[in-house]
């Protein structure tokens, strides 16, 4: 009995010993990625990985096998070599780092070696490898793709910009590729020309939209419809590296609804429109209006933010001159411009030397339900001999774009006084100007337009970032920095009367033109 | 008695089985012990991944790493590379990378972007690649304002880490330990920023 009971004691301890094993750090995790694609102007092929705390991992024979590079261990150091056309590689196990031609590389985890085997962070593919290597190695974590040489892979980004209905998404193809639209029964097919693509698509449809998914070619996108709904696609430009797909789905009407897959035969996409309103012509035809469909309101309210102000100088020019006075003095001139020639009712975010928060600004404007907001400032550097006009759009993050698509599908409904409900959308006070972003950027490139007749511009005068009181603001809205106030030439042009209206009547010209195509009806 | 004898020596015998057995998996368990990571060996000469204690003590051990300054233009950052002692770990690196972008000078005929005076109150990254920069209250106090070269000052710090150091993909950058909105009324710091390539331009 006793021995029994020893017998059981032993065994007790080395099941507790087998316990141990899967909880030492170095084993590795149970789940398994989907292989890595190494994509060559000859083909694909398929790049296992395995992942040791949780880090994922690539092993070194498949380097060698795919890359045609030379490995060889030093058993001694400790360490092995990667090389390849004399060029080396040196790496030391449970060391997060490389030495590329002398020169340390960091990697995000330790160089593993795993009995037999090396492996190493896949990022040491792009971070090390491609220092040595004679063509050049992109590795895309999202897409799961490893591209080798010149290869071209356009990035394509959707988004569903506004439930609806109207519906409206955004397709993103960057860089540049020609699109082929095709409508089918229930869904639209997107075929980019390119061998294949780099998806960042939403998880989930929105409005009438029910899914944005990679159709059956690596190169299609499949935009699924919900039923009885009609969907159109406008193809533009954007700027020299992106092509965007605008998606507009409204319900069809009772009288058209298709009957069969002939009711909706195969069409091409429309050309592609000019991005922004003619100056000559204010009044657009719907094939030019660059944005499809959607409802248009008639304008009754802008608002102008003076920049800074307060105990906000802003900036200071060598003169003395300070950015909270100018952007004041030059919003109450537009705001003059716009309530004698337009009657239009004009909210100045600030008319005194006041301080205010960025949130308090965005507040006048969305409080007041302003159909566009222009945000005035004077630039300033380091450097005295900068000088020109720049205009700003917002520009959101990737997780901030992927909020707001989530956001933008809630709703809810509240009883109103009269009684029934009343449906209203909720929308993160930080991204409200996610919804605004192609209105944005026409209403950005109608100023640039009129800006440059006027006044001098920098060298690149058109960018999009993200400015911290657009992104709060719920109507297209745009930041411009006037002159730099730093360079004592523009001070000067501050100081003058002319220099201040010319840049008041380019602001209201702008606002003119960018009035006339928001009020253009279009129609689905 | 001869009974009480001999199951005597049978409980010596079994004990001393059993201490044999833990002794065992003692001896086994440090074993798996020793298999997971441990700190790095100390740096030798002959290993050129070796990573020095610190990165003050280096023995003159060194990366090349690339910072950021303003182009002639005001328009753009231009990357140069630079020389800055090894750190022994991924954050003493961006800590070591960070002193040097601040301390810098701007060489002719480029511009300085980070508002002299600026240090690092602290760097750290997190397991999900978000990379934290505490600046001393000069990065606001000193900065000459405008949308532009604010975004150049952001987007140096920004870059400069992205640049070197793999395991950070994105920065947020602090003022004293705390959020801010701003440094300069601009250029929205609420978020982890990832780098922005199209404000780089190779001179």
């Amino acid at each position: 009995m006793r021995s029994w009971g020893v017998v059981r004691v032993l065994t007790s301890l080395v099941v507790l010993l087998l316990l141990l094993l899967p909880a030492s750090p170095r084993a590795q995790d149970a789940v398994q990625d989907p292989p890595l694609t190494l994509v060559t102007s000859d083909g694909r092929q398929t790049v296992p990985t395995t992942r040791v705390d949780g880090h994922e991992l690539v092993a070194l024979d498949d380097v060698r096998r795919l890359f045609g590079v030379t490995v060889r261990e030093d058993a001694l150091a400790g360490g092995v070599t990667v090389s390849y056309q004399g060029r080396t590689i040196v790496a030391s196990a449970d060391r997060p780092m490389a030495s590329v031609n002398g020169r340390i590389v960091t990697l995000p985890s330790p160089v593993v070696r795993d009995g037999g085997r090396w492996l190493v962070p896949v990022e040491f593919l792009s971070g090390a490898l491609a220092a040595i290597y004679d063509r050049r190695i992109d590795f895309r974590r999202d897409a799961r793709l490893i591209l080798l040489g010149n290869v071209s892979i356009p990035r394509v980004s959707a988004r569903i910009d506004r439930s609806g209905p109207p519906t409206r998404a955004s397709i993103d193809i960057t860089p540049t590729a020609g699109v082929t639209v095709t409508h089918e029964p229930g869904r639209m097919l997107l075929r980019i020309d390119a061998a294949e693509i780099d998806p960042a698509l939403p998880p989930d449809g929105s409005g009438l939209i029910d899914a944005i998914a990679l159709g059956n070619r690596p190169n299609v996108v499949v935009v699924v419809l919900s039923p009885a709904t009609e969907g159109r696609a406008t193809v533009t430009t954007v700027n020299q590296t992106t092509t965007r797909v605008l998606i507009d789905v409204a319900p069809v009407a009772t009288a058209a609804v298709p009957v069969g897959p002939a009711a909706t035969p195969p069409r091409a996409a429309p050309a592609t429109p000019p991005p922004f309103p003619p100056a000559t012509a204010p009044a657009l035809s719907a094939a030019a209006a660059g944005l499809g469909a959607g409802p248009s309101r008639a304008w009754q309210t802008i608002a102008i933010d003076a920049g800074h102000g307060g105990y906000d100088r802003g900036v200071q020019g060598p003169g003395g001159l300070e950015e909270g006075q100018v952007t004041l003095d030059v919003a109450r001139r537009l705001r003059s411009l716009f309530e004698t020639r337009l009657g239009l009712r004009v909210l100045l975010t600030r008319d005194s030397d006041l301080s205010l928060t960025l949130d308090e600004r965005a507040a006048v404007a969305n409080n007041g339900r302003a159909s566009m907001l222009l945000s005035l400032h004077a630039n300033g550097s380091s450097s005295r001999a900068q000088a020109g006009a720049e205009i700003f759009y917002f520009r959101p993050d990737r997780e901030s774009e992927q909020l707001a698509r989530t956001s933008l599908a809630g709703a809810v409904s509240l009883p109103t006084f009269a009684g029934g409900l009343r449906t209203i959308d909720l929308i993160p006070w930080e991204l409200a100007q996610v919804r605004h972003l192609d209105e944005s950027a026409v209403l950005a490139g109608v100023l640039r337009e009129e800006l440059q007749r006027h006044v001098p511009m920098s060298r690149q005068p058109l960018r999009q970032a993200p400015m911290r009181l657009l992104s709060s603001v719920n109507m297209p809205a745009a930041l411009v920095e006037m002159a730099y106030l730093t360079n004592p030439g523009q001070e000067a042009q501050f100081g003058s009367d002319e220099f201040k209206d010319a840049m008041a009547l380019a602001l209201f010209d702008a606002v003119v033109r960018f009035r006339a195509w928001s009020e253009q009806p279009r129609t689905p | 008695m001869s009974d009480a004898t001999g199951n005597g020596e049978s409980n010596r015998g079994w004990w001393l089985l059993l201490a044999g057995g833990l002794a065992l998996f003692g001896v086994i368990a440090w074993g798996i012990a020793q298999i997971g990571p441990s700190d790095p060996p100390a740096a030798t000469e002959s290993d050129p991944t070796a990573a020095p204690a610190t990165g003050t003590d280096q023995g003159g051990a060194h990366i090349a790493a690339t910072l950021f300054f303003g182009s002639p233009d005001g328009q753009a950052l231009v990357p140069l590379q630079r020389d800055v002692p090894l750190g022994s770990s991924a954050v003493e690196q961006g800590q070591l990378i960070l002193t040097a972008q601040l301390r810098e000078e701007a060489p002719a005929p480029y511009i300085s972007v980070i508002p002299p005076g600026t240090t690092l109150r602290a760097f750290y990254v997190t397991d999900r690649g978000d990379a934290f920069v505490d600046l001393s209250r000069e990065v606001v106090d000193g900065h000459p304002g405008g949308s532009q070269h604010e975004l150049l000052t952001v987007y140096a710090l920004v870059n400069v880490i992205t640049s070197n150091l793999p395991a950070a993909r994105r920065v947020q950058i602090l003022v004293d330990g705390t959020e801010v909105d701003t440094i300069a009324g601009h250029v929205d710091l609420r978020r982890p920023l990832a780098s922005d390539p199209s404000l780089v331009r190779e001179d």
